[in-house]
């Protein structure tokens, strides 16, 4: 795994449009390392914090040198200044929203077009990324961003022995990779692969195409060969997979069939999809089937981030104020309040800009209390066989007033042994919509588990300033202990102490049951939340009672 | 300066290009969103359109912007020009973006991710055609007429209803599914990098052929008519499918006409309404906001009824 990261490493700086790596686990030290190692000398190397604001990340204006000329002077932002060379992001997955795309723009575009702050600026910017990611659960790297990344790695937590240890120095590449040579085949065989695995969008084809034109180029070639072809759908397109098909392969599958005209030569795609197979650790394999179930419950990712976006609330412009207590002062807005008075102000031969504190101006921002509706489902079997249609009807309903007010949404559904979370707090009523259809039936109920992945969820949204509301919707007759086993006298104090940890936090418990009995109201009592008993087959009132 | 991908060779996509080409022929049909996953080709379209335009007169290209994300206020809207206001006391305005887009095509990606107050701004200019500057002791007017083109994932975050109501015209992208033409994706990508000049030296005759066609179109759409058959038939199909308001018409009768400008035709037939119709007005159906039957399908079943 890290021999694989390390050869992206050159990689991606034979080619910076690879456009980097999001890098998981340990030993990532080394792989980056590995990436300045491989890069020419003296390539810029930059670290992103997770706070950066657009003033540094563009460009804007430069505070001390604008004030000691007399004419507004420009600063580079970090991306420009590391042009050519290698930016490191920590904690990706906690980037702003807004950031991350900003950043996406850069990486298709290889500039950066900054119109703020009184100058439009266009400076080069091709860099190499470094995303570390260290979400948990579905915590992720933002899609926008990690679509653009050729190279996902998700490193063995446990450190290995001995450190590992690049040993390449500047690589010096004698050619530029998109001259590379590369066959008809090649390109089917990228294009049909993408399809097997599942891979949707073209961006991951077209970086696996440039993945292998990079790899001949490091190993000297001036086209593209098989084993570039494996290595290159190996690093890029195996990570992205969706689906594998199963191993006994004997059934030639209809897609890929016409291309082989005699029956003993298999296509280049089989060929290639064979070899990257042998390549795979088993354990791999059955990842990427569990990888595609997530892709199509919880699609999309970096919903995290998404929150920190609204935390700062959005400008609304400026007003004259001191910059104190948490206020940010707009340069720009100060300068330009200031300067029709600079001829005023200034003695004879002064060339210093004179700024009175009646001129300073801060931004202000408008935060609203926002809210997180944490829909927690009971799709267990006693649920699941009466009202779980009608329950995900409430929550349609209950999503579409969420939708009009703006406000976010997350789903948990609890069956089986455990909880799980379908959809992290997000304001795309599109997934919300499709976790909840594809949402299944059956099995035991853990409660317990259900209500502590809901106070999981509350705290979080709770750190970052928004209002937690929790819905619970069951029959309140959890039989699952919160260890996993079906012993319902454990099952219901386990319940009872999720639920009062929940107290805090405002809800309201809906009884989905045929006959609501005492169980539901107790952990409603428990967790200090509402109780309704659903209506049959009227989740309209249901919606009422909750919104009043 | 990047070469950029020319429009004729993007594989397929044929809703978007025509959206796009409609709103190059019409600049009144209020703007173009396109919708689509990751990885479509949506601003690689959008800004490979910008080649197409028809210069406004002798030596003057359609002006195209591209508005950045992190874009402020100031830099759009236009402000105070600072360097002469410190330097020489010169109390003089420096227009923005707005000013620049002029006559032209101002584009958004990621419009979802665009801040709110920014986004109202645009709104409230497209719709006015003037840009009203009371900033800084500035007092400016300046007319700003642009189409307004947005490219986002709904994905990412829903995009309010009040702002999509303001496109004339909606698309959907997705992903090419079938391999032939994401082999020929790939295929026209890497020619493309090897050697873009080389690429759009290719291609040059099939944009010529494309600049031609619009600005035909553009000179032969004052003279389209719509008979009234296919007027009436435009307005039962917006009653149909429960179009919002007029506007829903209005952009059914501009598109219709400029695709028949656009088939060097002077009558504008049903054909043509047909080809126009989800464009102009799946994104204005009263809609259940959880209904994912698609407004498409919706407008076909109407057309397939209306129409037989």
């Amino acid at each position: 795994m890290i021999e694989d990261a390390l050869i992206a490493a050159q990689l991606c700086a034979v080619d910076p449009e690879l456009g980097g790596m999001v890098l998981r686990g340990e030993g990532r030290d080394a792989v980056i390392e590995a990436m300045r190692q491989a890069m020419p000398g003296g390539a810029p190397f930059r670290k992103i914090p997770v706070h950066i604001d657009d003033e540094r990340l563009l460009g804007g204006l430069d505070l001390a040198a604008t004030l000691a000329a007399d004419r507004p002077v420009a600063r580079k932002g970090l991306l420009a200044e590391a042009d050519g060379g290698l930016v490191v992001v920590p904690m990706a997955e906690r980037l702003d929203a807004g950031i991350a795309s900003r950043i996406a723009a850069v990486l298709d575009t290889g500039e950066v077009v900054a119109e703020r702050d009184g100058m439009g600026r266009r400076d080069k910017a091709r860099v190499v990324f470094a995303l570390l990611d260290d979400g948990v659960d579905d915590e992720r790297v933002a899609d926008v961003l990690a679509e653009r990344m050729a190279f996902w790695f998700d490193l063995p937590r446990t450190r290995s022995a001995e450190p590992v240890e690049a040993q390449f120095t500047g690589l010096t590449v004698l050619r530029q990779a998109q001259h590379c040579d590369v066959s008809d085949d090649a390109l089917q065989a990228i294009a049909a692969t993408a399809t097997t695995l599942g891979v949707a969008s073209v961006r991951g084809s077209l970086l696996t195409l440039r993945a292998a034109k990079a790899a001949a180029v490091l190993a000297g070639r001036d086209a593209v060969n098989e084993d570039d072809l494996v290595l290159a759908i190996r690093l890029v397109l195996v990570p992205r997979a969706t689906q594998f098909p199963e191993l006994p392969h004997e059934t030639p599958e209809p897609e890929s069939a016409p291309q082989s005209s005699t029956s003993e030569t298999k296509p280049l795609e089989d060929v290639v999809l064979d070899a990257v197979r042998a390549t795979l650790p088993p354990d791999m394999i059955a990842a990427i089937a569990e990888n595609g179930r997530r892709a199509a419950t919880a699609k999309g990712r970096g919903s995290g981030a998404k929150l920190k976006a609204q935390l700062r609330g959005c400008p609304v412009g400026v007003r004259a104020g001191v910059p104190r207590g948490g206020n940010r002062l707009s340069l720009i807005e100060t300068l330009r309040a200031a300067a029709p008075w600079q001829k005023l102000r200034r003695l004879p031969g002064d060339k210093q800009v004179r700024i009175r504190r009646n001129d300073l101006r801060i931004k202000r921002f408008q935060s609203r209390a926002e809210t997180t509706t944490i829909f927690v489902v009971d799709a267990s079997g006693s649920s699941a066989a009466a009202r779980l249609a009608e329950a995900k009807g409430a929550v349609e309903l209950l999503l579409a007033q969420a939708y009009v007010k703006r406000a976010q949404v997350a789903l948990i559904a609890f069956r089986g042994t455990t909880a799980e979370l379908l959809l992290p707090p997000t304001r795309s009523l599109t997934r919300a919509r499709r976790a909840l259809a594809e949402l299944p039936g059956g099995g035991g109920t853990p409660l317990a588990a259900g209500l502590n992945a809901a106070r999981e969820v509350a705290f979080a949204v709770k750190a970052k300033d928004r209002t937690p509301f929790v819905v619970v919707l069951t029959d309140g007759r959890g039989n699952i202990a919160v260890d996993g086993t079906a012993d319902a006298g454990a099952a219901k104090r386990d319940a009872e102490t999720a639920a009062k940890t929940l107290s805090g936090i405002s809800g309201v418990l809906i009884d989905i049951s045929a006959r609501p009995r005492d169980e539901g109201r107790a952990i409603a009592a428990a967790m200090g939340a509402r109780f309704v008993a659903l209506p049959r087959g009227d989740a309209n009132s249901l919606t009422a009672a909750i919104s009043a | 300066m990047r070469i950029p991908f020319p429009f004729s060779a993007i594989v397929g996509q044929d809703e978007m290009k025509r959206a796009l080409l409609i709103a190059a022929v019409d600049a009144r049909i209020g703007g173009v969103m396109v919708f689509g996953d990751r990885g479509t080709g949506k601003s690689t379209a959008v800004r490979a359109l910008a080649a197409l335009l028809p210069p406004l007169e002798k030596g003057v290209p359609v002006p195209f912007v591209d508005l950045p994300l992190g874009a402020t206020e100031d830099r759009v809207v236009g402000a105070l020009d600072l360097e002469r206001a410190l330097g020489a006391g010169e109390k003089a305005f420096e227009p923005g973006l707005l000013a620049k887009a002029d006559r032209g095509f101002l584009y958004i990606d990621e419009i979802n991710l665009l801040e709110d107050h920014i986004v109202d701004l645009l709104l409230d200019v497209a719709a006015s055609g003037e840009n009203v500057v009371e900033r800084e002791g500035l007092s400016v007017r300046h007319p700003a007429r642009f189409v307004l083109v947005g490219s986002g994932n709904p994905e990412e975050g829903e995009l309010r209803p009040q702002l999509l109501d303001r496109f004339g015209l909606s698309v959907e992208v997705r992903t090419p599914q079938d391999l032939d033409s994401r082999v020929e994706v790939l295929r026209r990508c890497d020619a493309f990098e090897r050697d873009g000049a080389a690429f759009a030296a290719i291609w040059a005759k099939e944009e010529r052929k494309a600049l031609k066609r619009i600005a035909k179109a553009k000179a032969l759409l004052p003279d389209v008519e719509m008979p009234d058959a296919v007027l009436r038939r435009a307005s039962e199909l917006c009653i149909a499918v429960g179009a919002d308001g007029l506007r829903g018409e209005l952009t059914l009768m501009r598109a219709s006409r400029a695709q028949a400008a656009l088939d060097g035709k002077k009558i504008v037939t049903e054909k043509h309404l047909e080809s126009v119709a989800p464009l102009s007005l799946r994104h204005r159906l009263r809609r259940n906001v959880l209904d994912e039957t698609g407004s498409t399908a919706r407008i076909e079943r109407a057309m397939a009824e209306l129409f037989g």
